[in-house]
Formats: C-alpha cells, structure tokens, sequence
C-alpha cells in the first residue's frame, strides 16, 4: 500500500518536472508567437490592404508593391544598403579578426586594451550618430581641426557630399561594431586547443600556415555569429543614419528601415511602408536561412 | 516590424505616463514649438488658461514641421488615450476628422461667432462637414525674405523689387564674402523656399494649377523647370555647409550678420525679435521677389480630440483661450505671425506684422491667398512629401531641372 503510494507520487513528480520547462517558457512563446510572429502577419496583411494614416481593412492586392518599385527613394534605399551591409560587415569581419589575433599573442596589458575597443558596443547607435555627425561635420570636426593646425588644403567633407555620405555612415558604423567583433573572435581563438598548435609548430608551420591552415578554419563558428549578428544590424540600422545624416544630403543615404518608418509614420502612406517593410523581411530570409540551413546541416553530419 | 513594435510600447509607455501626470482639470498640449521664439509664444497660453484654473501637461515633441509629433499623436490615439489638443496643420485636420477623432466645437464658435471673424480659407480647414474641430491659432505666411539691415547697407543694396535684382543683391553679398543666402538643407525647407520661388515664375493660376488642382501639364511643364533652374541658381549662394542645418540656426545666421537673406517663413521674427532686434531697423521683411500681391500661408491650429468629462470642459476654456483676441494679439507679436481673426487692430504690431496683416487682408480679398504646398495646405502628406522628395534630391543635385520636372509628375502620380 505504502510503496504504491510513493509510485504514484514519484509519477507524479516526474511527469511535474517534465512539464516544469513547458509551463515556464510558455508565457514568453506565446509573448513571442504574438507579439513578433503575430505582427509580421498583420504587418504582411497591411501590405495588401490601402491603409493610409491608420490601419484600413481593403483589400487591393499587389497595388502597393508595384508602387513601392516605382518610388525612385525605394532604389536608393536598396542601392545603399547593399553598399553599407557589404562594406560594414566585412570592414567589420577583417578589422574585429585582426584586432583578435593581435590580442592573442599573449601581449602585456590585455586586460586594459580589450575593453577600450569593446566599448563603442556599449553606446547606443544615436550616440554614435551624434558624435560622429561632429566628427565628420567639415565646419567643426576633422577638416576645421586640421585646417587649424595650418592644413589648409585638407578636404574631408563625405558627410555634406550626396556620393560620399553613405560611406560617412559605413564609417561610424564600423567604429561601433568591430570592437565587438573583434570579441567574438577572441573567445573563438581561446576556445582552440594548444595541444594542437604545439603539435602543428612541431611538424614545422610557419605563423602564417597555422593561422591559415589550423586557426582560422576553426573559427567558422565565429564568423557565422558574427555574420548574423552584423547581417541584420545592417538591415534594420535606422537610428545611426537618423542621429548622422537624417537621410540627406537629399535622400541620398536613405535606407529601407528609414524609408519604411517614414512611408508608414509621417506621409500617411502605411500599405507601402508595410509592403517595404515585408521586402526587408524577406531580404533577410533570403540571406540568412540557407546560410543556417547550410551551416546547421554542416554540423549534423 | 521592429519600429511598430518600439511605437507601440511608446504608446504603452506614454499611457503610463500620462495618466499619473495629467489630471481632469489639465489640458494636455501636444506641440513641437521647441525654439527660443516659440516656446516663449506658447507660455501666453498657459499663464491664460493657468488664470482660469486650469492646469498645463506640456507634451513638447522637437522637429520643425512637427512630422515627429504626428508620430507620437498616431501611437497615443491609437492606445485610446488623445491629448486633449494638438497643434496641428492643415490637411492633417481633416484626416484625423475623417477618422472620427476630434471633437465637436459648434457650441463654442456659435456663442463666440468664429465663422464671421476667421478668414473662410483657414476655415476650410478649421472645419469638418460643417463642424468646427480646431481653433486656429495664426496665419503664416511662407513666402518672405528676411535681410540683415547692415549688410544691406554695408554694400549698398536696395530692397530688391525683381527676381534679377534678388540675384545682384546675392551676388554682391557673396563677392564681399558673406554668406548670401542663409538656408539649412531639411526638405521642409528647400520645399518652403521652392514654394515662393514656383510662385514668382508662374504666378497664382499656374500655383494653384500645379500644387493644389496637381494638374500634370502644370506640375511637369516650362514653368516648373524654371522653378527648378532657379532652384539651382540659390544653391548657388548657400554654404558649403548647409546640409541638415536647422532653420533657426540660418536664421541665426542673419541676425549675427554672416549671411544676407533667408527665404522663410514669419516664425523666423520670432527668432529676430528674441535675439533683441526691431523690425525694419536691426532686420527687414519684404515677399520674395515675384511673389508679391499673393500670400502663401499655413495656420496652426489646435485640433481638439475627443476627450470625456471634466476634460472636455478643460477643452473647452483652451478654446475659448485659443479664441481671444487678447491672445491673438499677444501670442502672434511674439510668434511673428498675424491673428487668425481679422476684427483685431494691428496697433501693437511691428512693421513686418503690420504689412503681413494688410497684405493677408488684400490677398484674401483678391482671391490670391493660397495654402502653401510646403507646409501641408495645398495638399495632402502623402503628396506633400511626394514634393518634398523631389524637390530636395534636386536641389542636392540627384538631377537637372528638366528630370526633376518629369520627376515631379511621376512621385505625384504615385502618391495619390
């Protein structure tokens, strides 16, 4: 009698713990399934609806889209983004994977230098908007500075120029994120096993051979997170183009987050902003799903 | 996806906040009059209403066109929880009209007789199928230069009466190494100057043909690539360092005495006469070249959303306030703009006040006051912006004239 009680009451137990990790994440799955997942299918149905200033119920099919390719700012909007997201994720990919393979020489002082390059991460991309918009501003940034100190023909005016600016952003962009970079890998580099670099340096490879041939292939995790990481802060980067340029000269750094916000937000035009905002979703997937696909196949076999 | 979100928890946020701050007898104000000359106008206001016991939740939101604030507006109506008033912008009324949102104001304007006193043009917009939705504070007018008086007198300039001798003036100044036109690269402003300039090329029939009535022949034609070519010959005598310049700062700029003009509109006195100087001696006002006889204008008004109990009661008093001519006067001397009643006596005006009140009145008159398309009185945002779009890629040199005039037609197109 007795021992049937406590068999019960150990079913009971199991069957509680194993339950236990369902009732807990329950709350945030269903804040999720609603709040992210529930919202891109509205924002989705938006796309096709001809919301104006608020939310509209009228179905009028691809109308928006057909539009939202017409818009010559859309056009620019790609144009730049396909400029900035190559040229900041892989500045930021070459320069985060050099500054962590400096550091790891074992050099004095570590300890102090990683958490000044570490730091841009911790400000907040409208700080480093701001900073840099005076940094880069010809009348009291870098150009005054020189031309002050008697270079009168110096010229860095890429912010107030309608071709450059988007590399002004790149530039401020880049500050901010290869520090981070540069920390992934160096956790990535501490991870690898000395065993079999001592073994490689035995067999005889040169610095650059063990790098090329033994380090770096190990670090193909490193450069996946990276790569998402800096992928969508690329797509969605929206505050540093506002707090830098505010989408001028003109609309020459527009990008699609900005475009979006501003279609959706200010010119009472919500069914293009949504439709756009659907573009950039679907940009995203595009480049991030086989990506994963591939990488987690990788690690099955 | 991600800004709809963040919105929404301002929104969520913003009821949070707004309910442990404004209670029933607050009027809670939504506005972006942030600047100096501004934000000094507004304080006539609540001292008003602070008189009559009713208390003030300031909701400033920064950004010169207010594009910012309507943001705020559209999470916080649709949160259910509306500021009691907000200052707001022609056809932007009318929207938030349409949406059912704003209040009915009949009573009020019948007892004060608010249909005989405002101009019948801000009434189209003041008004919703008959009903008044929002109490006008002023009438604006877009299309003046503002000129630093020793500059002028330094070089000898006169007061230019055509579009040519605009250009000498500018060209004098330039050559002695002032900055000639004063102007911040926003698209609201190259949009504000492109305005009085479209207006001086083609005059009234050719306005109204392209900016309001959006006829493709105006809106792509010889006059609107005139328009943009003189576009090109200003940017011509801006600064290097013009682009994403607020316009108070170019203002500032002529009341220091770096630059000769600014084309804006009269906020811009506001700045002038915070900054200590009298019209007609430290500055002078004149229509841009070629715009003279007609009036581009934009009124603010505060647009009163549907708000319940005590607070509509509170809603009211700000109205009545709004309605004053006390205020009226008091509020647009500082402002640098003219009542929005035309029974108030322009006594204690200054010189630029006065002759905006007598050219508003004649304009009005001879049927050449019009809604400015820079500021959202000629047309709706959507196309308003559609404008602004090219305008400023223009002016920015994206393209020539004769693109930007076909431009034109196409981002109009798209946006209706």
């Amino acid at each position: 009698m007795s021992m049937n009680l406590t068999t019960t009451d150990q079913d009971l137990k199991t069957r509680l713990q194993n339950w236990l990790p369902k009732i807990v994440l329950a709350p945030s799955f269903g804040l999720v399934v609603f709040f992210v997942y529930g919202f891109i299918a509205f924002t989705l149905y938006l796309s096709f609806t001809n919301s104006r200033m608020l939310p509209s119920y009228e179905w009028v099919g691809w109308q928006n889209y057909e539009r939202l390719f017409q818009i010559r700012e859309w056009d620019i909007a790609l144009n730049n983004l396909v400029i900035f997201a190559i040229l900041y994720i892989s500045i930021c990919t070459v320069i985060g994977l050099i500054l962590a393979v400096f550091l790891d020489q074992k050099i004095r002082g570590e300890g102090v230098l990683r958490p000044i390059f570490l730091y841009p991460m911790a400000l907040s991309f409208i700080v480093t908007g701001t900073a840099w918009k005076w940094f880069l501003d010809p009348a009291i940034g870098i150009e005054n500075t020189f031309h002050l100190w008697g270079w009168q023909s110096f010229s860095f005016d890429w912010i107030k120029d309608r071709d450059m600016a988007i590399y002004a952003i790149v530039i401020a962009a880049v500050w901010q994120s290869s520090g981070f970079v540069m920390a992934m890998f160096l956790a990535g580099l501490r991870g690898i096993d000395d065993e079999l670099l001592k073994a490689a340096q035995i067999d005889g490879a040169s610095n650059f051979n063990l790098y090329r041939r033994i380090i770096l292939p190990q670090l193909r995790p490193a450069f996946l997170s990276a790569f998402v990481i800096l992928g969508h802060l690329a797509i969605k980067s929206y505050d540093l183009v506002i707090a830098l340029t505010g989408g001028g000269p003109g609309n020459a750094t527009a990008l699609p987050a900005t475009f979006m916000y501003s279609y959706s937000f200010t010119r009472n035009q919500m069914g293009i902003g949504s439709a756009s905002a659907v573009i950039m979703l679907l940009t995203i997937s595009a480049i991030m799903v086989p990506y994963l696909y591939a990488e987690l196949n990788e690690k099955k076999r | 996806m991600r800004s709809i979100l963040s919105v929404k928890a301002a929104a969520v946020l913003a009821t949070c906040i707004s309910t442990s701050t404004a209670s029933a007898q607050d009027v809670e104000v939504l506005h972006w009059w942030t600047s100096g000359g501004e934000a000094a106008a507004l304080s006539v206001l609540r001292e008003d209403l602070s008189e009559s016991g009713y208390g003030w939740v300031d909701m400033p939101v920064a950004g010169g066109g207010g594009s910012d604030a309507m943001t705020v507006l559209r999470a916080r109506v649709t949160a259910g929880n509306p500021p009691t008033a907000v200052q707001m912008l022609g056809f932007a009324i009318q929207d938030w009209a349409k949406e059912g949102a704003l209040s009915n104001l009949n009573d009020l304007a019948n007892e004060q007789n608010w249909s005989t006193v405002v101009p019948s043009a801000l009434q189209a917009f003041s008004t919703y199928s008959a009903n008044w939705v929002a109490a006008p504070v002023n009438v604006h007018s877009t299309n003046w230069v503002w000129a630093n008086s020793k500059i002028m007198a330094e070089l000898g300039i006169e007061q230019p009466t055509s579009w040519e001798s605009f250009i000498a003036a500018m060209q004098a100044a330039k050559d002695a190494g002032y900055t000639a036109l004063a102007h911040g690269g926003q698209a609201w402003q190259e949009a504000t100057v492109f305005d009085s300039v479209a207006m001086g090329v083609g005059g009234p029939a050719f306005y109204k043909a392209a900016f309001i009535d959006l006829d493709s022949d105006a809106l792509g034609g010889a006059q609107m690539v005139e328009a943009f070519e003189r576009m090109e010959t200003l940017r011509g005598f801006v600064d290097e360092n013009f682009s994403g310049r607020d316009w108070n700062l170019a203002t500032a700029m002529v009341i220091n005495g770096e630059a000769l003009f600014q084309i804006m509109g009269d906020w811009a006195k506001g700045e002038f006469v915070n900054a200590g100087q009298t019209a007609g001696e430290e500055f002078k006002c004149f229509r841009v070249p070629g715009s003279d006889g007609t009036v581009t204008f934009n009124s603010d008004q505060f647009a009163m959303f549907k708000v319940e109990g005590s607070a509509a009661e509170a809603q009211l008093a700000m109205a009545s306030a709004v309605m004053s001519p006390e205020f009226q006067v008091a509020f647009n001397i500082v402002k640098g703009s003219v009542p929005a009643r035309t029974d108030i006596s322009d006594e204690e005006f200054d010189a630029c006040g006065k002759l905006g009140m007598a050219q508003l009145a004649q304009a009005a008159a001879s049927g050449n006051l019009f809604g400015s398309m820079a500021h959202g009185h000629a047309n709706t945002p959507s196309i308003q912006n559609a404008m602004y779009d090219v305008i400023t890629a223009h002016f920015n040199g994206e393209y020539d004239a004769a693109t930007a005039a076909a431009e034109l037609v196409t981002a109009v197109e798209l946006a209706k």
